[in-house]
């Protein structure tokens, strides 16, 4: 059976090498700012950020002063085996391995003799991330010495803030929700097949329709650019995934459990406070995944109910004006961009599992 | 499927079926309301006070969440007070109706009033109290007349040279290209993890922009497509590859020479985020087929494509649909990734950030709404699908 186990190998070495190259796309992008977050502002502008891996690049083996060994700047000029002008060195004369170059000006420059080399570019800092993350004035010392006085870009005050709108934001939803699958899935009262059509029917309604109503109504509330405000808002737009999620977990629940609880004269409250809530901690953990990084992520409701206060910006609108204001600082944006994917990634990858189930179960989201 | 708790009720008078009613109404109302004063008010003292930001987090943060759950509490309290009949009226109320409040106010009646802006002009319908409609009819209609203008904002919708471009781009690039695509990956990669060792890391790695916010994703696309000028170093990927293949560096998303197409630079950004979510689908369903299906296949002679076409597809069909029409309705909504990236410039217009730039920047809330409505129209075939599927349901007779 030798050919059949070197066809598995053929396969199995296809199969793990499409998928490494798919990985790496997808990996690269998100490695390319995580290494040039640690870079200096200098470098991420000038050499890109593979330079930190090895690479083949020129390095100054001497320097030498062309008028103590009889050169003449006027004329061309022969060194190391290279003929050139002064014009052909300003710009670097390369000669296989060998490079010459010229450094300052005619009169009192110098030639520098490079070699190439394997290198790396490995001068890493966590300036940006200081100057990103804290919201006061902080020195930053620049690679050639000198110091400068910056004013931080307050990301710490942002993330608080995105903590503030996304825990509230999250629960309050959950608890409510909570409350009325209990109620469309075990109590009977008229209506209910009304009001839980209406639930699925809005499951899938986007939620800019409301933008303008609900601005209007908040401007009458004096909600706007305020947390309660936003609160509300998510809670509103986030009701009917989570109450379909988990009508769909409790209504499968055991109906023998439930109805021994009744008639042991447990009353709704009770039965769902100390048995269902217990129960559900799976349904209830994949929709707060889902909604927590859903709201962490979100922009376009921040911008529109927070809105211009830079007191209460969240990280992701303090981030996109960097982008709108700042475009060419890569240093602050790729730093800015770390901390604010920081918590939604410990988040994900910690409990992953959960958010995968919450996913299937219910996908369609306004 | 009956529900617990019933009481046995033998025909109430219509005179407590209407108190009834009004009580459940008002609970339904009142428990918002009141949460909504309730943290209202702890805002108002919050704002006044001067304390450090933490400490005012952490207050709003317990305060919001412990208003509302305290408020559960004290009136499942005050109906179960009652007497047996009215607790069993009533107490649904009190679980159900917060929630159905809510939808109706942020979801349902938005929905209907956004309709009802869209057919005003600029500033939308007259700021005018409802009551006048009572107590000054004509001064009331004369001012809603002037600023009616019928269905003019949607004939615009479709004839808009902008919003024409943001409907094309939406339809050809969003709905046309980036969905399959999403879709061809997440299936590739879930048929390639499922016959991998690693299977568990590269779904964990192809899955990670899940948790990536869009502008996230803008800041590390931007840099992907990041271009220097021709004649030094190129810091971004891409214009490294294209310039040491030595093609000339470009903005990529700002490269109009090239438009419409330069939107497939953002349609890349959007099928790197959404591969995961297919790919976690369709694993899922290709786990659920039977194994000796594809392993009588294969004996059968049947090739990896035969198993893959033959097989897999028709099998997880169901699921192929699902993840589309998700999709289908994510791009529809696309708004943050392309007002990042350019800003609805250079031809890359959505109908989102149409939506967005109409109602929020130019203040004209008429023609906002219509291209809001145009939005809940194209969803509407879903919705419809929706609740069929609720209709066989077995839960819910």
């Amino acid at each position: 059976m030798k050919s059949a186990s070197g066809q598995k190998l053929t396969r199995s070495l296809l199969v793990n090498g499409i998928l490494l190259v798919i990985v790496l796309c997808w990996l690269v992008p998100v490695l390319g700012i995580f290494v040039s977050s640690f870079r200096q502002r200098f470098d991420i502008q000038t050499t890109p950020w593979w330079n930190v891996l090895p690479h083949r690049g020129w390095v100054m083996t001497k320097t030498i002063n062309p008028r103590e060994i009889g050169l003449d700047a006027n004329g061309p000029m022969t060194l190391e085996g290279v003929t050139a002008t002064f014009e052909e060195m300003r710009a670097g004369v390369e000669d296989g391995d060998t490079r010459l170059v010229w450094i300052g000006n005619r009169r009192i420059g110098k030639i520098e003799i490079q070699k190439k080399a394997w290198v790396t570019s490995a001068a890493l800092t966590l300036d940006n991330y200081q100057q990103v993350i804290q919201g006061k004035n902080i020195r930053i010392t620049h690679a050639d010495g000198t110091v400068q006085n910056v004013r931080g870009d307050d990301f710490s005050g942002a993330l608080l803030n995105s903590l503030t709108v996304s825990i509230p934001s999250t629960i309050i939803p959950i608890l409510i929700a909570a409350f009325a699958a209990y109620g469309f899935a075990w109590m009977n009262f008229p209506g209910r097949r009304f009001w839980f059509i209406l639930v699925v029917a809005l499951l899938v309604v986007p939620l800019q329709i409301a933008l303008v109503p609900v601005l209007r109504d908040f401007a009458g509330l004096d909600l706007n650019g305020t947390f309660l405000g936003i609160w509300m808002a998510h809670t509103g737009f986030g009701i009917p995934l989570a109450t379909y999620l988990l009508f769909n977990y409790i209504s499968t629940l055991p109906r023998e459990t439930l109805e021994a609880a009744f008639i042991d004269g447990a009353s709704h409250f009770t039965i769902f406070t100390k048995l269902i809530l217990p129960l559900s901690v799976p349904a209830l953990a994949s929709f707060a995944i889902f909604q927590f990084l859903w709201v962490w992520n979100d922009y376009l409701v921040a911008l529109i109910i927070l809105g211009p206060d830079p007191n209460v910006r969240v990280v992701t609108m303090k981030l996109a004006s960097i982008v709108g204001d700042r475009g060419q600082d890569w240093h602050l944006l790729t730093a800015g961009a770390f901390v604010s994917m920081l918590i939604p990634l410990v988040v994900f990858f910690s409990l992953q599992r959960y958010f995968v189930r919450g996913m299937m179960a219910g996908s369609i989201k306004g | 499927m009956a529900t617990i708790g019933q009481t046995m009720e033998n025909k109430p008078s219509p005179a407590k079926r209407a108190i009834a009613w009004i009580l459940r109404i008002g609970l339904a109302i009142l428990i918002p309301v009141i949460a909504f004063f309730f943290l209202y008010q702890g805002f108002l003292f919050l704002r006044a006070g001067n304390a450090p930001k933490v400490v005012i987090a952490v207050v709003a943060i317990v305060w919001g969440v412990g208003g509302v759950a305290i408020l559960y509490y004290l009136f499942n309290k005050l109906v179960e007070a009652l007497s047996p009949d009215w607790t069993a009226r009533l107490q649904p109320f009190v679980f159900v109706g917060p929630a159905v409040a809510m939808l109706i106010w942020f979801l349902a009646l938005p929905a209907l009033r956004t309709f009802y802006i869209s057919l005003f002009g600029r500033n939308g319908p007259p700021a005018l109290p409802v009551t006048m409609v009572f107590t000054n009819p004509s001064e009331y209609f004369t001012a809603l007349a002037a600023q009616y203008v019928g269905f003019s904002n949607y004939v615009a919708v479709f004839t808009d040279r902008l919003m024409l471009s943001a409907l094309r781009n939406n339809i050809l690039f969003w709905i046309g290209i980036a969905t399959p695509l999403t879709v061809i990956a997440g299936l590739l990669v879930a048929v390639l993890a499922d016959r991998s060792k690693f299977e568990r890391v590269a779904k964990s790695l192809i899955f990670m922009p899940m948790a990536i916010s869009f502008v996230g994703a803008g800041v590390i696309w931007n840099f992907m497509y990041e271009v220097s000028p021709a004649s030094t170093q190129q810091i971004g990927l891409l214009n490294a590859v294209v310039v040491a293949f030595g093609g000339q560096p470009h903005g990529w998303t700002n490269y109009t020479a090239i438009a419409p197409w330069n939107n497939l630079f953002l349609v890349i950004i959007v099928v790197w985020l959404q591969t995961g979510y297919a790919m976690v689908l369709f694993s899922a369903a290709i786990k659920g087929i039977p194994e000796e299906i594809i392993e009588a296949s294969r004996v059968d002679g049947a090739t990896e494509i035969q198993v893959f076409f033959r097989i897999m597809i028709p099998y997880i069909l169901g699921t192929i649909i699902t993840v589309t029409t998700t999709i289908i309705i994510f791009t529809l909504k696309v708004f943050d990734v392309v007002w990042v990236m350019t800003g609805g410039q250079f031809g890359t217009d959505v109908i989102a950030t149409q939506f967005y730039r109409q109602s929020f920047i130019n203040r004209n809330s008429g023609y906002g709404s219509a291209i809001a409505i145009v939005l809940l129209v194209a969803v509407i075939p879903v919705m419809i699908y929706n609740l069929r599927q609720l209709r066989q349901q077995e839960t819910f007779r």
